[in-house]
């Protein structure tokens, strides 16, 4: 479904990504780990375009989109919920999700319920200001409004770093029951036993190349951990 | 006291052709972080299309030049972006300059167009006379600037378009990886703020003459009304708007226009001490 090839990318003269390579097959939940700075969020930025690959390419649906303007990749089925719980923070919780509603192709209003079934919580929130959520609700809100497109591939930048512990578990939660639905999932987490626990496959990081790439199965091994190792 | 009154229309009005160029620049200036010094063309754009409806419209011009002066103008500013502003984009002292050059283009290509001398613009028979101190032609421009504030707010708060330049103008790189097109907003953007520059050049013509500097004389000031108002806020645009034109019209009348300028500048910095982010602050939790 999404194919990632020798991708690089940097800011400026800083090169971030030497060549990264990765797979997400239909359905499945990989999850990409590694330490803090080794590349993580660049890697999905590059997917998403928001910033310019300066090599390789990033196929979706078998279609190359290495070049594409992040709405056009949003219009072709990928999601985003970027690091840190980003929000519009002066329209409302209904406004965030109206205003990425009607963005999407199929602008269809029941795709905002369904995605406030996900998170029960926001339902008595949706006339308060974004801005005013506890950070929790708010990423809670970035993930609901990346549903409201309808993705069929849904990418996760930390869902649960700086968020409260209670609703840690309604985040994993929610995360299992739509991969389990059928829904695939790149997540980028730099705890072991949440990915442990979520992901099929998983890839790891080192100073922007994959070191690593396996089955979960080998997650609890000795040179997993050896490699996230501070 | 006579005085004080009689003086009360000429600085809402003021205040109202202010607020009006405003509103184009606190968006362009908040959503893009552009500060267009071209702004100020687009008002004598705008007042010159009345001018030139004369011939065909008479003494309708004004209130047939409101829609046409908005399309002019708002296809100016369209133009603009497109071609030069989108090419600068995050580097705002360069905009400033290029923008700057292309105010100096477009009022020489007035004087050629039009001749150096100013022009007049005959107001329509319902606006002569008025309501005891309120001429009718005041009037007008206070409720086109009205209009223009509600047609705003309607257009933000009320419609989807609306909602999709909020989001850009607050968070743009969340908005493009949501699926919003961040360009066609930034043109659709321009267009509204520069056609309401056009409309509040339409307005200036029944109050003064038109001029190729038109627009330089309005400039500066509608920059402060967007610097003490807080970038991309509507209430903040108003009341500044209210505030420095009203001051404005009475520093002018009880001393003379340039010292009236340096009070209302003074005024302006001392303000800026005590608020330096403007009347009104977009604030949130997540920016902290």
């Amino acid at each position: 479904m999404l194919r990632v090839r020798e991708l690089c990318a940097g800011y400026g003269r800083a090169r971030v990504l030497f060549g990264v390579s990765l797979e997400v097959a239909p359905g499945s939940l990989v999850c990409v780990m590694g330490r803090n700075g080794v590349g993580k969020t660049t890697l999905l930025n590059t997917i998403m375009g928001v910033l310019p690959a300066t090599g390789g390419e990033v196929v979706f649906d078998g279609q190359e989109i290495t070049r594409l303007a992040p709405h056009e990749r949003v219009r072709r089925g990928l999601g985003y919920v970027p690091q840190g719980h980003e929000t519009f923070p002066q329209l409302s919780v209904m406004g965030n999700l109206l205003v990425t509603l009607e963005a999407s192709p199929h602008r269809d209003p029941a795709a905002v319920e369904e995605a406030l079934e996900v998170f029960p919580r926001l339902k008595p929130l949706v006339k308060k200001r974004a801005g005013f959520l506890s950070g929790g609700q708010q990423q809670q809100l970035a993930i609901a409004r990346a549903l409201v497109t309808r993705p069929r591939l849904l990418v996760l930048d930390e869902p649960t770093e700086g968020v409260q512990p209670s609703i840690v578990q309604e985040i994993e939660e929610a995360v299992e029951r739509l991969h389990a639905g059928g829904l695939a999932v790149l997540l980028v987490e730099q705890y072991l036993d949440l990915a442990v626990r979520l992901a099929d496959r998983f890839v790891i990081l080192d100073a922007g190349r994959v070191v690593h790439a396996g089955e979960a199965a080998e997650l609890g091994g000795e040179e997993v951990h050896r490699l996230l190792a501070v | 006291m006579g005085a004080v009154i009689n003086q009360l229309p000429i600085g809402l009005s003021i205040a109202a052709v202010l607020l009006l160029i405003a509103l184009g620049l606190t968006f362009t200036f908040g959503q893009m972080g552009v500060i267009n010094m071209a702004h100020g063309e687009f008002i004598m754009a705008g007042a010159y299309t009345a001018y030139l409806l004369q011939d065909w419209a008479g003494r309708q011009a004004v209130p047939v030049a409101l829609p046409v002066a908005f399309v002019v103008a708002g296809l100016m500013g369209l133009v603009l972006e497109r071609t030069l502003i989108r090419r600068f984009y995050g580097r705002p002292l360069d905009t400033l300059l290029l923008t700057w050059g292309v105010s100096l283009l477009l009022q020489q290509l007035a004087r050629d167009l039009f001749g150096a001398p100013n022009v007049q613009v005959r107001a329509p028979e319902f606006l002569e006379g008025g309501l005891g101190v309120l001429p009718y032609n005041r009037l007008f421009i206070m409720a086109l600037a009205a209009g223009g504030v509600l047609a705003i707010w309607i257009y933000l708060n009320r419609t989807a378009q609306g909602r999709r330049m909020q989001a850009v103008m607050q968070n743009r790189q969340l908005a493009a990886v949501m699926g919003i097109d961040t360009g066609r907003v930034d043109m659709r953007t321009f267009f509204i703020g520069s056609g309401l520059a056009g409309v509040a050049g339409v307005a200036l013509t029944l109050v003064g003459p038109v001029g190729p500097a038109l627009g330089t004389y309005y400039i500066v000031d509608a920059f402060l009304v967007v610097v003490a108002g807080g970038l991309g806020a509507l209430r903040g645009a108003v009341a500044a708007a209210l505030a420095l034109g009203l001051l404005n019209s009475y520093a002018e009348f009880w001393t003379d226009a340039s010292l009236a300028k340096v009070v209302v500048f003074a005024a302006v910095i001392a303000f800026l001490q005590v608020r330096p982010r403007g009347l009104f602050v977009l604030r949130s939790r997540a920016l902290t």
